[in-house]
């Protein structure tokens, strides 16, 4: 299993498998970094309506070339005509959403279901012509890089190239557009034109998409890429370059993959590769990953926890929370027979006499912001100054010991 | 024409309504409540949850499999909220992310394993073999009465009659919660009425509603019942009682029509084949709501001119 999976990976398991690994990378670079603006527009399903919206424009493409008696398997006719009926279906959803009181969901739901039924039509038609047979149209569903040749590669590589020129051209605007519509308006940007632009870069992607992943699976490589990188960044120019490579990463591992052993259909994997990288980033991304929040999560648990418990010793109240036991134990503030230490005393002292400073802030500044920083744990000393502190000091008069404290 | 109607297009015909139907109902609510696309979802999760439940099982058998497929539906919708809340995703992405990716892992499995000795691939799980569930013993209307003739009736029709009439009572009993916490959710909420369960149990139902038609029509169908016929029934009404009454009729005529065009239409234009039927009805399901869109009378947005200035 190793052995032909890193020569697939080095390129070096033949002609074909090589082409297909070098189209899936570029492919899903494109996917990755074109769908971004829709996953920020929050609107990332509408690719699943374009993708779908691809099977008639194949079909009809078909029939067309084998009645002007050209091969009906050009790839090239049959990219057009899937891009024009996509663009026929991207237009039915927005003038669905603008002209009628349905939302876009249900738009995009209706374009997705009817085009892909009337590409199914089409497709039994094309089973009964008499050249239909062996057409393989079928698959478009799924993807087939079987007959993959290196003109079908040029196309996907000259295809991705342009789609990246047009997204780094248009990232200006589009990204106004995704973050602020109404400003992007009111500054004179055709938020309209902008989006259709946006889906066009999407419906580009699709189409280019189809001979490696397959319509249905082509959504996936436009949405999983985005919302992974995301984990990993708040920039917008970032964002596009990650979700790129995570797009191309996994492209190029899941044809490496799908090239090494029979019975791993190429499309299927790079999605899963995908879909790896992004349960990878669910759990452990910095910042927005699951593992760090639950860190997070624990910190302010253990802080809150200190915090109790000194002032629990402070007041003389016996603590019964394990957790603020072991909290305090594993702080050295308390023996194991739960009697405070010297530094536990110390540091209790100074968590009472700041409650006490607080009770006061909160008293002298009602109405200001000062008040609302209260939360029970934030030191005094970070909201207050040296000499506002000893004004609030002298008012509550010199420290005495605290009851328990010997 | 009788005897040979009966045998080879009444059950298809009966079954086509019966499964339009059932999903309409449900999607009629799903629109409102603007999750039309949890549909969408269902109907690609079903895929992994049959190649899971024949894996298991080593048989086609019905049970097994819409057992596996309400399985993967549920592992979906849960799937779905986990990432939206631990990854603080929008709700369209994080269904985008879960249904592909499951789809996926479906397919990779059916490919992976064997099953070239079974009729189960991936062309008939998306758009099913309607026209294969003839009443091969009926000679004829008089077969409706002969028990023995009813006992050979494909067992779908059965399944999906179950199903439909399940549906229809479950809608009929939950009609006046389902109504209040589709429009007013707080205030559904204020009555003490379990808005959470409610949803979560209609979400449920779209996909008893989709793997039941799924296992006769293939999921293509069920996508474009659940949303075309409620959506052009939104256009004509403003009361839900009247959209449901409308959403069952187009759906029951999307069915009928797309079927008779789908068997006899290729024969008007002198071809000799029928076309798929379950594309054909989701065809003309589009083009009811086409019309819709254009004719409706209550199309536009309320409060909105009719010529809405876009900027």
């Amino acid at each position: 299993m190793l052995k032909p999976f890193t020569s697939a990976l080095l390129l070096q398991s033949g002609y074909n498998a090589a082409l297909v690994a070098v189209g899936a990378a570029l492919l899903g670079f494109a996917a990755g970094s074109g769908g971004a603006f829709m996953f920020l527009r929050k609107r990332a399903l509408v690719s699943d309506a374009v993708a779908h919206a691809t099977l008639p424009g194949v079909g009809i493409a078909f029939m067309v070339m084998v009645t002007l008696g050209a091969d009906g398997r050009n790839l090239l006719g049959l990219l057009l005509g899937s891009a024009l009926s996509a663009g026929i279906g991207l237009l039915a959803v927005e003038w669905i959403t603008r002209r009628t009181r349905l939302a876009e969901d249900a738009a995009i739901g209706a374009v997705l279901s009817v085009f892909f039924g009337f590409g199914i039509v089409l497709l039994t038609i094309i089973q009964t012509m008499s050249r239909g047979k062996q057409a393989g149209l079928e698959g478009f569903l799924l993807g087939s890089t079987a007959g993959m040749v290196f003109e079908d590669a040029l196309i996907i590589a000259v295809g991705g190239a342009c789609t990246i020129a047009a997204l780094v051209l248009l990232r200006r605007p589009m990204t106004l557009v995704a973050f602020d519509p109404e400003f992007a308006a009111a500054s004179g940007v055709s938020v309209r034109t902008v989006d259709l632009a946006m889906m066009g870069l999407v419906l580009a992607v699709t189409v280019i998409g189809l001979k490696i992943v397959g319509l249905i699976l082509i959504v996936a490589m436009l949405i999983i890429p985005s919302v992974t990188a995301r984990f990993w960044t708040d920039r917008t120019e970032r964002l596009l370059g990650i979700a790129g490579l995570v797009g191309g990463a996994s492209g190029y591992a899941g044809a490496a993959i799908s090239a090494s052993a029979p019975d791993l259909p190429t499309g299927p994997i790079i999605v899963l590769v995908c879909f790896g990288l992004f349960i990878a980033s669910l759990l452990l991304a910095p910042n927005r990953g699951v593992l760090a929040s639950i860190l997070r999560h624990r910190r302010f648990q253990v802080r809150v926890h200190r915090r109790q418990g000194l002032l629990a010793l402070a007041r003389g109240e016996p603590i019964l929370d394990p957790l603020t036991l072991a909290v305090l134990r594993r702080a050295g503030l308390i023996r194991n027979d739960g009697v405070a230490t010297e530094a536990g005393r110390a540091q209790s002292a100074k968590v009472l006499r700041d409650e006490r400073r607080w009770e006061i802030v909160r008293q002298i500044h009602q109405n200001e912001a000062v008040s609302g920083r209260y939360d029970g744990l934030t030191p005094i000393e970070a909201v207050l100054t040296r000499d506002e502190i000893a004004e609030i000091d002298r008012r509550i008069g010199r420290p005495v010991p605290a009851e328990g404290a010997a | 024409m009788g005897a040979e109607f009966v045998q080879l297009s009444l059950t298809p015909l009966a079954i086509g309504i019966l499964a339009a139907v059932a999903c309409a109902l449900p999607g009629n609510f799903l629109i409102l409540r603007r999750q039309a696309l949890i549909g969408d979802a269902i109907s690609h999760v079903v895929l992994p949850g049959i190649v899971v439940a024949f894996l298991i099982t080593g048989t086609i058998s019905t049970w097994p499999m819409m057992l596996g497929a309400a399985g993967a539906a549920v592992v979906a919708v849960v799937l779905i909220e986990a990432i939206r809340r631990l990854g603080r995703i929008e709700p369209g992405a994080a269904m985008g992310v879960t249904f592909t990716s499951l789809f996926a892992a479906g397919v990779l499995l059916l490919e992976q394993s064997d099953t070239s000795s079974v009729h189960l691939d991936v062309e008939h799980a998306l758009y099913g073999n309607l026209e294969s569930l003839i009443w091969l013993s009926a000679d004829g209307w008089g077969s409706l009465l002969d028990p023995q003739a009813l006992a050979d009736l494909p067992p779908e029709l059965g399944r999906m009659a179950v199903v439909t009439l399940l549906i229809a009572v479950l809608t009929a009993v939950f009609w006046r919660p389902l109504k209040l916490s589709t429009f007013d959710e707080g205030f559904a909420k204020t009555l003490g009425i379990p808005t959470g369960a409610l949803s979560l149990g209609l979400v449920v139902t779209a996909a008893l509603a989709a793997v039941a038609a799924f296992d006769a029509v293939g999921s293509i169908i069920v996508i474009a019942m659940f949303i075309c016929p409620p959506a052009a029934a939104r256009l004509m009404t403003n009361r839900l009682e009247v959209q449901v009454a409308w959403s069952i009729a187009f759906a029951a005529v999307s069915a009928v029509l797309g079927y008779v065009f789908a068997g006899y239409g290729p024969l008007w234009f002198g071809g000799n084949d029928a076309v798929s039927a379950a594309g054909m009805i989701a065809t003309v399901s589009g083009m009811i709501l086409g019309s819709a869109c254009l004719f409706a009378p209550h199309r536009s947005r309320v409060g909105v001119p009719p010529e809405p200035e876009q900027t």
